[in-house]
């Protein structure tokens, strides 16, 4: 009984900030180019307003096209709730809950992915394919950084796995984490989320046909999984652990907050790169934790 | 100061990834040239004693590799007009990883070389082999003439790294005269790049290896 009391709030503070996060940036990007920019709540709006709509379903989709999102969505709230937000600790917690954020994530994309090819249309396959084919090498990067996490603190377990890197490895590990971020969510280097030029789009086009509730589904899984890796870049990055309990939750929300305006920032300043410049860019990612986890391995120096 | 040292190294190890996966001939001769200024600010870090012929030899390492000889690159790419590798023999994706499994390798199998106690904590020899091995890379991946020479500039600055552990065995003499040779070496380049780019209207040595009258 207890534990469910201590769960409410957590997963309210997971469900309820995360479409705040988007609304941040699009704020952020407006400013940067002198527009005043939708509400910083504007996600919250749209998604009521898609939650009292209905669906449309091709006649060709089966039954999955509907069902998909919600599986997608679940695995990513999962993947939330193993998380721990700093002082406030994770929803759950066990030996080896890393692998399973990695895999859960992973299940998230599959079922947004396998949704998307439900609607028969060649357009969306193709959105589906750049997707996933980003995502080899993106989770080449996450797996790294997991590993090298892992190797720092000598546990598989996200609540002590995420306690502060030092030195270089720390820097490396914030620069890999952030391009994977920039990658597993689709923002701007790797994919343009306001574009609607057929040709570009990645995510989007995955989801171009989805209405209703599905679509509210996904939008919000989308804002819970940049909520996601904005907390992880951040817990392994900075020693919240070492302060005192309001310091290190105010600390986190400044974290986050920055890297959302980080996002913003890069998303203002830099244009999409051509999809052959990706794999390279997703390499340094992977490399960039790589050395990270060389340098926790030899422990500083060999 | 091993830490400050280390750091420097590792810090030189990055800038070779750099130069393996930029297709921009400016990057690459900035991370050469900036890795050049960090090989020359090594020895100050080493020297236990301050001595102003080590000093001296810093001095002049970091101004030949730090401003003359990129200044000459970047004038003789001017001339020929070209900024771009485009069709490496080696894609940038692979010689990235080449180079990081390179950079693995050297560190995970440093410690089988018998080396003396007091260098057994730097990353001197790793990062010598990591650099030289980025050397090769470029010299043997790339297509353009100065791409190439950029290739054989961090492969000396690879075979100056090793040489540092010597710095206290081998004259200084031998510093500087490798110095001078390799700024008149891009010197002399920088003008064959401009006579090349005329005779066969690219830069591109695969045209070079056809002999005719």
């Amino acid at each position: 009984m207890n534990s469910i009391i201590e769960l409410i709030p957590r997963l309210g503070c997971w469900l309820l900030l995360a479409p705040l996060l988007p609304g941040i940036i699009n704020k952020v990007k407006a400013w940067v180019a002198g527009r005043r920019g939708p509400p910083v709540l504007q996600l919250y709006y749209d998604l009521a307003r898609l939650w009292r709509k209905g669906v449309v379903v091709s006649t060709l989709a089966s039954p999955a096209f509907v069902i998909l999102p919600a599986v997608a969505w679940v695995a990513l709230l999962g993947a939330a709730m193993l998380v721990p937000l700093g002082p406030a600790g994770a929803c759950l917690s066990f030996r080896g809950d890393a692998l399973l954020m990695v895999y859960l994530l992973a299940l998230g994309r599959f079922c947004t992915a396998w949704a998307a090819l439900e609607t028969g249309s060649a357009f969306e396959g193709m959105g589906a394919v750049r997707e996933v084919s980003y995502a080899v090498l993106a989770e080449a990067a996450m797996v790294a950084a997991v590993l090298s996490l892992s190797v720092q603190t000598g546990s598989i377990s996200l609540a002590t796995m995420l306690a502060p890197s030092v030195g270089a490895s720390a820097a490396l590990l914030a620069a890999g984490l952030f391009i994977v971020l920039l990658a597993e969510n689709c923002r701007v280097p790797f994919d343009d989320p306001n574009t609607h030029l057929e040709l570009t789009m990645i995510h989007e086009v995955m989801v171009l046909d989805h209405s209703g509730p599905p679509l509210a589904a996904i939008l919000h899984g989308a804002a819970l999984k940049l909520l996601l890796f904005s907390v992880v870049l951040t817990q392994a990055v900075l020693p919240l652990t070492q302060l005192s309990p309001p310091a290190a939750t105010g600390l986190l929300a400044g974290s986050v907050l920055l890297v959302t305006v980080g996002v913003g920032l890069v998303e203002s300043l830099l244009a999409r790169f051509a999809l052959r410049r990706v794999p390279l860019l997703l390499t340094t990612a992977f490399l960039l934790c790589l050395f990270a986890l060389l340098v926790a391995w030899k422990g500083g120096m060999p | 100061m091993n830490s400050n040292l280390n750091l420097l190294i590792g810090l030189a190890m990055g800038l070779n990834l750099v130069a393996l996966g930029s297709s921009r001939l400016p990057t690459l001769i900035r991370a050469m040239s900036a890795q050049g200024v960090m090989l020359g600010v090594m020895p100050l870090l080493m020297d236990h004693e301050p001595d102003w012929r080590v000093a001296l030899v810093a001095l002049a390492t970091i101004a030949g590799k730090g401003l003359v000889i990129p200044s000459l690159l970047r004038r003789a790419m001017r001339t020929v007009q070209i900024d771009r590798e485009l069709d490496p023999l080696i894609g940038f994706v692979p010689s990235m990883l080449l180079g990081a499994g390179g950079a693995i390798a050297a560190l995970a199998l440093t410690h089988l070389l018998p080396l003396l106690p007091e260098h057994a904590g730097l990353l001197l020899v790793p990062g010598a082999l990591a650099t030289m091995l980025t050397g090769f890379i470029l010299l043997i991946g790339r297509t353009k003439a100065i791409s190439q020479v950029c290739g054989y500039l961090i492969l000396e600055n690879g075979i100056y790294l090793f040489g540092l552990l010597l710095i206290k065995a081998m004259p200084l003499m031998v510093e500087a005269g490798v110095l001078l040779d390799v700024t008149v070496g891009v010197f002399i380049i920088g003008i064959i790049v401009d006579r090349i780019q005329r005779a066969f209207d690219s830069l591109d040595t695969r045209k070079l290896t056809a002999l005719r009258e």
